[in-house]
């Protein structure tokens, strides 16, 4: 049987200069690019992966070119995950594919050297394959934190009975850059809602020496989370970051503004409950406590199973889950989205300057959100009921 | 569990109304192929339209595809999942649309363009075959 890998004298002269194909590099030197082909993965195929992940980038097309050349160059990384205070929705997120797609295809990629729940080795071997993964890496590897952080006290959770306080600020240590996945690690989420009785606190509220990247969601779409994990392999870089710590490419704009029930908003057409016209013929859930004009996420885009479709397409309004204390506020159905404003008058401001006036609606829901998270403003079944 | 499994009672209405044109952005969304075609013809630069960047509303993006039509190129690529690449009635104008293994749409583009690149061979693959019917020509001469 002749040695495929040693073929490489029988290439025809300009085609035996080409990186990757002959490369005797163990599997940790491997290129992505490398990884892939050896899992019989073709260049077609590969392009097809990059054209995938420039559109859930957000990014012009013309980019899937230098998208695929520096993805097929960059190192496999090393990947830490440490998951905290968390119900596990956020890894549920991102490997409930039950096919080959393009989340797994970088999943798949990646060197995923800890993370309790998917790994087989438990206990010492374990936590040794995290220490381990650390000095090898150190400096260079990703460290991915999901779930929040207790102050109040370590017992909360803790992890080998190390607490989660003092693993973070170890593994925290060597890591080339930090992402927070979802709501609870980027802005403390449903543990840190009032009265927050563990203490909970953020990844960003304890670490300051590192660059942090905030994916919030409860939890964040799956290609927003191998998107960041992306843009790193690609670019060598975190991506450009809003004011809270989110990339912008995928949190740059508000559900408002890219839903395409917008027009009704515009018009003033609303749905007033779950069951009238409004809500049958598809109308704006503004009234009903859509949170969409001050949240900002990629659902409109690129929404959730696959692209099927978003809460506010299947009839529900957007929680705002991806904005700092959502469960504070003041109720999913309640009018905390509710201009004090008459909301045709409002609507026909809009209709004469949509932006402007979407602007200052979102400013004003936004201060009504704050007032209402300080106030504590409790859901109760008769809201839910309304 | 398919989606043609899952059972349905009584008639199932979609509650937007198809022939709104929601969100205004399919005319303007043709005139952009319009100009892409022509700065083809003039400049010979190709165009890549991203239609999942684009805020369409249920039903507007099949008005847009009905719209072009289908020309008469047709290839299926089964690369990680299935891909279509459909000549439109505009010659130029392609659709390419890429699937995953459940057959999902995850992402679909209008290239203006002679060819879409992900239907050449790529220079890797070249390679890999050539080395490949290289060993292949080999093993069965020394079996012979």
């Amino acid at each position: 049987m002749t040695d495929r890998k040693n073929n490489k004298d029988k290439l025809p002269a300009g085609l035996d200069q080409h990186e990757g194909i002959h490369s005797e590099s163990g599997p940790f030197e491997k290129t992505l690019g490398e990884t892939l082909r050896s899992q019989g993965i073709s260049r077609r195929s590969f392009l097809k992966f990059c054209a995938a992940t420039a559109s859930m980038m957000a990014m012009s097309p013309a980019m899937i070119p230098k998208i695929a050349h520096a993805l097929e160059s960059a190192r496999r990384p090393s990947v830490i995950w440490l998951s905290f205070q968390e119900c596990t929705g956020c890894t549920e997120s991102l490997t409930r594919a039950h096919a080959s797609t393009i989340e797994s295809l970088i999943f798949d990629s990646i060197s995923l050297d800890y993370h309790h729940t998917l790994q087989a080795a438990a206990g010492h071997a374990a936590e040794e394959a995290r220490e381990a993964a650390m000095e090898e890496n150190f400096g260079k590897y990703l460290l991915v934190v999901d779930g929040s952080i207790p102050l109040g006290n370590p017992g909360y959770s803790t992890i080998a009975g190390i607490s989660n306080y003092d693993m973070l600020m170890e593994t925290a240590k060597g890591a080339a850059a930090i992402i927070a996945v979802g709501t609870c690690a980027t802005y403390g989420g449903i543990p840190h809602a009032d009265p927050n009785p563990t203490g909970a606190v953020s990844v960003g509220d304890i670490i300051k020496d590192k660059p942090i990247i905030n994916v919030p969601g409860c939890p964040p779409i799956p290609v927003v989370i191998t998107g960041v994990l992306t843009h790193f392999l690609t670019f060598g870089t975190i991506p450009e970051l809003d004011h809270i710590g989110r990339p912008k490419v995928f949190y740059g704009q508000s559900i408002h503004d890219r839903c395409y029930r917008r027009p009704f908003y515009d018009k003033g057409l609303f749905a007033e409950t779950f069951d009238d016209e409004g809500a049958r013929k598809g109308w704006c859930l503004y009234k009903l406590g859509c949170k969409g004009p001050t949240t900002y996420n990629a659902c409109a885009t690129t929404k959730w199973n696959n692209g099927t479709s978003f809460p506010i397409e299947s009839g529900h309004p957007c929680l705002g889950c991806s904005e700092p204390d959502f469960w504070d506020g003041g109720g999913f159905y309640k009018s905390i989205s509710m201009p004090t404003e008459n909301i045709t008058k409002t609507a026909i401001y809009t209709a004469a300057g949509a932006a402007a006036a979407g602007v200052a609606l979102g400013a004003m829901n936004r201060s009504k959100k704050n007032s209402a998270a300080a106030a504590h403003s409790k859901t109760t079944i008769d809201d839910l009921e309304k | 569990m398919s989606e043609a499994a899952i059972p349905v009672s009584g008639e199932v209405k979609f509650n937007i109304q198809i022939s709104d044109e929601l969100t205004q952005n399919v005319k303007p969304l043709l005139h952009e192929i319009k100009h892409a075609l022509e700065n083809l013809i003039e400049n010979g630069e190709t165009s890549i339209i991203d239609l999942r960047s684009i805020p369409l509303a249920p039903g507007e993006e099949d008005r847009i595809l009905n719209t072009l039509g289908r020309g008469e190129v047709q290839a299926q690529l089964d690369a990680l999942g299935l891909s279509e690449v459909t000549e439109t009635r505009y010659a130029g104008v392609w659709v390419v649309t890429h699937y995953n293994d459940e057959d999902n749409i995850i992402s679909r583009f209008i290239e203006v363009t002679t060819i879409p690149v992900i239907l050449c061979s790529q220079t890797e693959d070249i390679m890999a075959a050539y080395s490949s019917l290289t060993l292949d020509l080999d093993e069965s001469q020394q079996t012979n």
